[in-house]
């Protein structure tokens, strides 16, 4: 085990698999000589030479929809969109192309292109720069859609989404890229839990909390302060957020009776609907009370001074599960909750 | 190289192109394209003359097929044989075509069966042939999306080091995408071996190609450092020289190549679509009398290479072809209703497979006696 940084992680999983299979190739702006603006591609230039590091324009559309052909061509790209708010670009291409050739062309055309975005706020960046479009991708047939919360899972979980046949939308907690962890880099994906698995990070008894990404980090500081209260909290790292892993997540909600869900993004028809209306489908005799959504407020990200009182913290995660707890909260009184 | 000055009204010239056959059908020297042709004899004539008579008539069986009710739609190309038979004659078996759903001379030549031009209108599948066989992609809907997958394509030739190229067809209206033109920024970029038709027909549903360019098309190119020919796309000839010239441009590690084809959308953009409520008979007219079909007839007659047994023989391959192609449509079988689930992904989905189950749940109660089983 190696103590590595989740960007450093990321940029031996980029290394591992372009050693392991000489079709995958990495393009995007600035991830030659740069190294990528957050180094992810550091020294992958110097390694892999410039038909696999692919310094490409500043055109996203032109990034995806050549990867597309790339693909068509047997390779396996992996894209790196510079920033979460720049995506939206490339979007037709995800959509129209990358999700829907191989149904298509019944399965004759495969698209194993890995969208890597650095991803979400918190880190006081410019205007376009913090944004959480996950819902986006989760909503589109023919992709799957990770997001990882720490440097093991990312090495591992990167490694898979370029192994995977299919496109995957695989979200990098920026706010996390510096932050340490140990690393197997001597990991066997043949051992490695299937990408799609949800994770148990820490066990509770009264409540399941379900989240992703960096907010994995904000729950667990929430279970810790909750246990002052005597609050036994279950944390779910989702992990994958298509498909997600309900055999845990109803695994858990059945035992908790209790759901509170914890996302960046905004609230309205978001991941944490989507996951609430699972639930409620699948153990609605179980839940003790209505689940709750604790997420970004539905407004564009706002400037950085402005970010903590957009992105849901400890305070608001555990007003969430005040509120499932029927405990004094912050609509305690308020009618038509 | 046909020469293009900055005058907007060169975007409507029709005749400012470089043409081998004009509407007469008479030879005419180009000195650019001469050499590209110099082999085509008047059985290679005959050849592209059966080529695009049976691409019209395939055209024709599906706007009478569309018109009883056993396709959708259909997006006629009338008119367009010449630039589609002539310029997909001059690829390689193992080169890669990226071409637009109007498309489909391009897509006989490439070796297309009849079912392959109606079951995707007929709404059975999106795509029949497996692009692998033929090496041409599924026609694509999204404008000027192509146009990018066959620069990728062609960046993957690169990598491979072999001598294929790669091309997109595209029309006038695409050419105002972006995806084309960040196409052509990659392509010059990477010098990749990739050829672009843009097949300017004139109408993009109904607007002129004037709302998209106020210049030739062609002039763009070389903006982006990628040389351009704008060829008469009514002249088969010179489609298949320009398309020489273009894929030995990429060929030879030159980079990328640009073709734009002047020619005449007839038809209507679909079946769903009135042009009598933007554009005149008169313009329809003239351009009848250019038709890429008639030319090469004329030139062959004007050599005595066209005679009633060719004519006759053409004919029947044109019936027999047309028969099949509606077989095809009226015999075609849908899938079963739980198929709308395949091949979504090529891993299992646990969340797919999961609807799937309820789903086929579903449909079974449907059965007989599924009453009396429950």
């Amino acid at each position: 085990m190696t103590q590595l940084t989740m960007a450093k992680a990321i940029n031996e999983g980029l290394r591992r698999a372009m050693a392991d299979d000489d079709k995958v190739l990495v393009m995007g702006e600035d991830i030659g000589k740069l190294g990528g603006v957050f180094r992810i591609t550091d020294g992958l230039l110097d390694e892999f030479g410039a038909k696999r590091v692919v310094d490409t324009p500043l055109a996203e559309a032109g990034i995806m929809g050549t990867a597309v052909g790339l693909a068509f061509r047997g390779y396996r790209p992996v894209v790196e969109i510079q920033f979460d708010g720049f995506v939206y670009p490339a979007f037709d291409q995800i959509v129209c192309q990358v999700a829907k050739l191989h149904y298509r062309t019944r399965g004759n055309v495969k698209m194993p292109i890995t969208i890597r975005i650095p991803w979400a706020g918190g880190v006081g960046a410019a205007e376009h720069h913090s944004e959480s479009p996950e819902a986006y991708f989760v909503h589109t047939s023919g992709l799957r859609v990770v997001a990882v919360s720490n440097p093991q899972d990312a090495y591992v979980m990167l490694r898979q989404a370029i192994a995977s046949d299919d496109p995957v939308v695989f979200f990098e907690p920026k706010r996390l890229y510096h932050s340490k962890g140990e690393v197997d880099l001597g990991a066997d994906l043949a051992d490695a839990p299937p990408m799609g698995l949800a994770r148990i990070a820490r066990e509770g008894n009264d409540v399941t909390l379900l989240t992703y990404g960096a907010q994995v980090a904000t729950a667990m500081d929430a279970a810790t302060a909750a246990e002052d209260d005597g609050i036994s909290i279950e944390v779910i790292d989702l992990r994958s957020i298509s498909p997600v892993d309900y055999r845990t997540v109803t695994a858990s909600v059945r035992k908790t009776g209790r759901v509170v869900v914890t996302h960046e993004a905004a609230r309205e028809a978001g991941v944490g609907a989507e996951l609430i209306a699972s639930i409620t489908e699948k153990c609605f005799h179980y839940l003790e009370a209505a689940p709750v959504r604790v997420t970004g407020h539905d407004i564009p990200y706002p400037p950085a001074k402005l970010e903590k009182h957009h992105l849901p913290d400890l305070d608001r995660i555990l007003d969430g599960v005040d509120r499932v707890l029927d405990r004094p909260n912050s609509l305690s009184g308020v009618v038509d909750q | 190289m046909h020469t293009l000055t900055p005058q907007t009204d060169l975007a409507t010239d029709v005749d400012d192109v470089a043409r081998l056959l004009n509407e007469d059908g008479e030879r005419v020297a180009d000195p650019e394209l001469d050499r590209w042709v110099a082999d085509v004899d008047a059985e290679a004539l005959r050849s592209l003359y059966r080529d695009m008579t049976l691409v019209r008539r395939i055209d024709t069986e599906g706007i009478a097929l569309q018109r009883q009710g056993q396709l959708g739609l259909w997006a006629p190309c009338q008119g367009q044989e010449g630039v589609q038979v002539g310029t997909a004659r001059a690829f390689r078996r193992d080169d890669f075509v990226f071409p637009s759903y109007r498309e489909i001379g391009v897509q006989f030549v490439r070796g297309a069966k009849p079912a392959d031009f109606v079951i995707a209108w007929r709404g059975e599948e999106h795509s029949t042939y497996n692009p692998y066989d033929i090496n041409t992609a599924t026609p694509q809907i999204i404008i000027g999306a192509q146009s990018l997958h066959a620069v990728g394509y062609a960046m993957g030739i690169q990598r491979d080091g072999t001598d294929q190229v790669a091309a997109a067809y595209f029309g006038d209206g695409a050419s105002s995408q972006g995806d084309v033109n960040e196409a052509m920024v990659f392509a010059s970029s990477f010098r990749a071996p990739v050829v672009f038709v843009c097949t300017n027909n004139q109408w993009a549903i109904s607007e002129p190609v004037t709302v998209q360019a106020k210049f030739p098309i062609a002039g763009r190119a070389p903006g982006f450092g990628i040389p351009s020919l704008r060829i008469d796309g009514n002249d088969v000839l010179a489609s298949l020289a320009a398309m020489r010239w273009a894929t030995d441009h990429a060929r030879s590690g030159k980079g990328p190549a640009f073709i734009e084809a002047v020619t005449y959308r007839m038809g209507p953009h679909t079946t769903s679509d009135d042009p009598t409520r933007y554009r005149d008979k008169e313009e329809v007219e003239r351009w009848r009398r250019r038709d890429p079909i008639a030319r090469v007839e004329a030139l062959l007659r004007s050599q005595n290479e066209f005679g009633d047994d060719f004519q006759a023989d053409v004919a029947a391959d044109a019936d027999r072809l047309g028969a099949a192609v509606r077989g095809a449509a009226l015999g075609a079988v849908s899938r079963q209703p739980i198929g709308v689930f395949d091949h979504v992904y090529e891993e299992p989905h646990t969340g797919l497979a999961e609807q799937r189950e309820h789903f086929a749940a579903y449909l079974a109660g449907f059965e007989p006696n599924a009453e009396a089983g429950r």
